[in-house]
């Protein structure tokens, strides 16, 4: 292993962001290891998408410092290397899939024969061009994670990907992210399906916007005590 | 200044705002691709403006000076409510789908999207105003001294006018609901107040005064002088008052445009 491998891609000391009136999170630190595929994990509510939007870059925060490749999340360099997928899809609908992937190309400047790449990739070819508002949800949020395939990011941002697929085609998307993490990228997905954790080579588990545990699916067990994820992820929770 | 870097493809200002070309073509091709589907707005902007005229043309019938004074100008203040409205909503939707969010999230500046909508923008109103134009004036005989093609102009600066304060309310309003609200909330007494329905020296000293502040009367004055044929400075300065509301407004609307979010 290359020093390169020890490198962080995601550096955040005493995060706090408040939104209106609640604090949502209070005070985080966390680190994230450069080629990784990290499984950022919760119940609903408990922060995980504020903290996405944080290392995204689009979070307005209190206080604390987000780095993200070496840099300040959000500034403009961020935005050539930092790619992210909303949990609802933000593309627009009354487009077809490949018009949609055709403007957000030019925007990002990448080529055009990334396009139909990134439709296989997601499993889209049949619906191409298919007007997004006829197809499902979770055919909209396959096309919205296909845009954020077309920069080849760095750093993959991706908030619940998979809610609303087939197991197949889930599986396929996970063996993608692994790929892309050998290719070089860093991937962060959040969810909420403990099968999916154990896919992951990093875990963070967070609730109530504090982070409750970071380490190896392994480790999460053997602390929690347990063999599946979900049992080992409610001990270290503790009662509510 | 603008000046081309040695790409060719990004053009700076010395301000240091950079407008990419690519990214405004795009988006303003995007923004018509979307017109192109949804062909019921479509048609509802290009046909509703002259069937107004129609009416109106029909209504004033007994009373021949009335419209012969409005018939022209209201052919270039259609684009301004019509444009208005289209902006307001479709950035309205930008904000609300999550699209605005991610393309603040990729390397484009918030003048190519600006700029963008305004090219898409302009070129529809060319359309409704030549459209409006050729019914109005071959059609119905709405008389106009001045050249149609001014008029026309006059109708595109109207629309950049409608769209750049469309975009700038739309940060306002949470829901489509609100958005339109706008529309007889901020034009419509901009309208009234303009000139259209009575001359404005008889009116009230202070809402005269009001008057001169507000951007769609000077829109409104230039469209008479237009069709008037009255030019001279009077022209230049209602064209200058217009184009500069736009370039205003814009800048305050994207202001608007957040990179971070609460």
């Amino acid at each position: 292993m290359s020093s390169a491998d020890d490198e962080l891609a995601i550096d955040i000391r005493d995060l706090r962001v408040r939104r209106g009136s609640k604090l949502v999170l209070p005070g985080i630190s966390l680190q994230i290891a450069a080629r990784t595929v990290t499984g950022l994990l919760g119940p609903s509510g408990c922060g995980k998408s504020t903290l996405l939007r944080a290392i995204v870059g689009v979070q307005r925060i209190e206080s604390g410092s987000v780095q993200v490749l070496g840099a300040p999340a959000g500034t403009a360099l961020q935005r050539h290397r930092v790619a992210y997928v909303t949990q609802a899809p933000s593309v627009y609908s009354d487009l077809t899939v490949r018009e949609n992937l055709q403007y957000f190309a030019r925007i990002i400047g990448a080529p055009a024969d990334r396009i139909p790449i990134v439709v296989d990739t997601v499993g889209l070819a049949p619906n191409v061009d298919a007007r997004l508002d006829t197809l499902s949800g979770g055919e909209q949020s396959r096309a919205s994670l296909a845009v954020a395939l077309l920069s080849e990011p760095r750093l993959l941002v991706l908030d619940e990907p998979t809610v609303g697929l087939d197991p197949l085609l889930r599986r396929e998307l996970w063996d993608t992210f692994h790929r892309l993490a050998s290719d070089g990228a860093t991937l962060l997905v959040s969810s909420h399906v403990m099968d999916e954790a154990a896919r992951c080579d990093d875990l963070v588990l967070m609730r109530e916007g504090r982070i409750i545990a970071t380490g190896t699916p392994e480790a999460i067990r053997e602390c929690g005590g347990s063999t599946d994820l979900e049992s080992a992820f409610i001990a270290l929770a503790g009662p509510r | 200044m603008w000046r081309l870097d040695g790409s060719g493809k990004r053009v700076h200002r010395s301000g240091g705002a950079t407008l990419s070309i690519r990214a405004v073509v795009a988006t303003a091709l995007r923004v018509l691709a979307q017109l192109r589907h949804d062909r019921r707005t479509l048609a509802l902007v290009l046909v509703v403006p002259p069937a107004l005229v129609a009416l109106l043309r029909y209504v004033f019938d007994g009373v021949p000076g009335t419209f012969d004074r409005i018939g022209a100008p209201l052919v270039g203040l259609f684009p301004l409510i019509v444009m208005f409205l289209v902006t307001s909503i479709a950035m309205l939707r930008e904000r609300t789908t999550g699209t605005l969010e991610r393309l603040m999230s990729m390397p484009m500046a918030k003048l190519d999207l600006l700029v963008g909508y305004g090219l898409a923008f302009a070129l529809l109103a060319a359309v409704q105003a030549a459209v409006t134009g050729v019914v109005a004036f071959w059609l119905l005989d709405v008389h106009s001294d001045g050249p149609v093609w001014a008029v026309v102009a006059f109708a595109i600066g109207n629309a950049l006018l409608g769209m750049a304060l469309g975009l700038l309310l739309s940060a306002f309003a949470a829901t489509e609901f609100q958005a339109v609200q706008f529309m007889p909330a901020v034009l419509l007494p901009q309208i009234v107040l303009s000139g259209l329905l009575g001359p404005r020296p008889l009116m009230p000293h202070a809402l005269r005064v009001v008057s001169d502040v507000l951007p769609v009367t000077y829109a409104y004055d230039g469209l008479v002088r237009v069709t008037a044929d009255r030019t001279g400075n009077w022209l230049w300065i209602d064209a200058l008052v217009v184009a500069g509301s736009v370039v205003v407004a814009l800048a305050l609307g994207s202001a608007t445009l957040r990179r971070r979010t609460a």
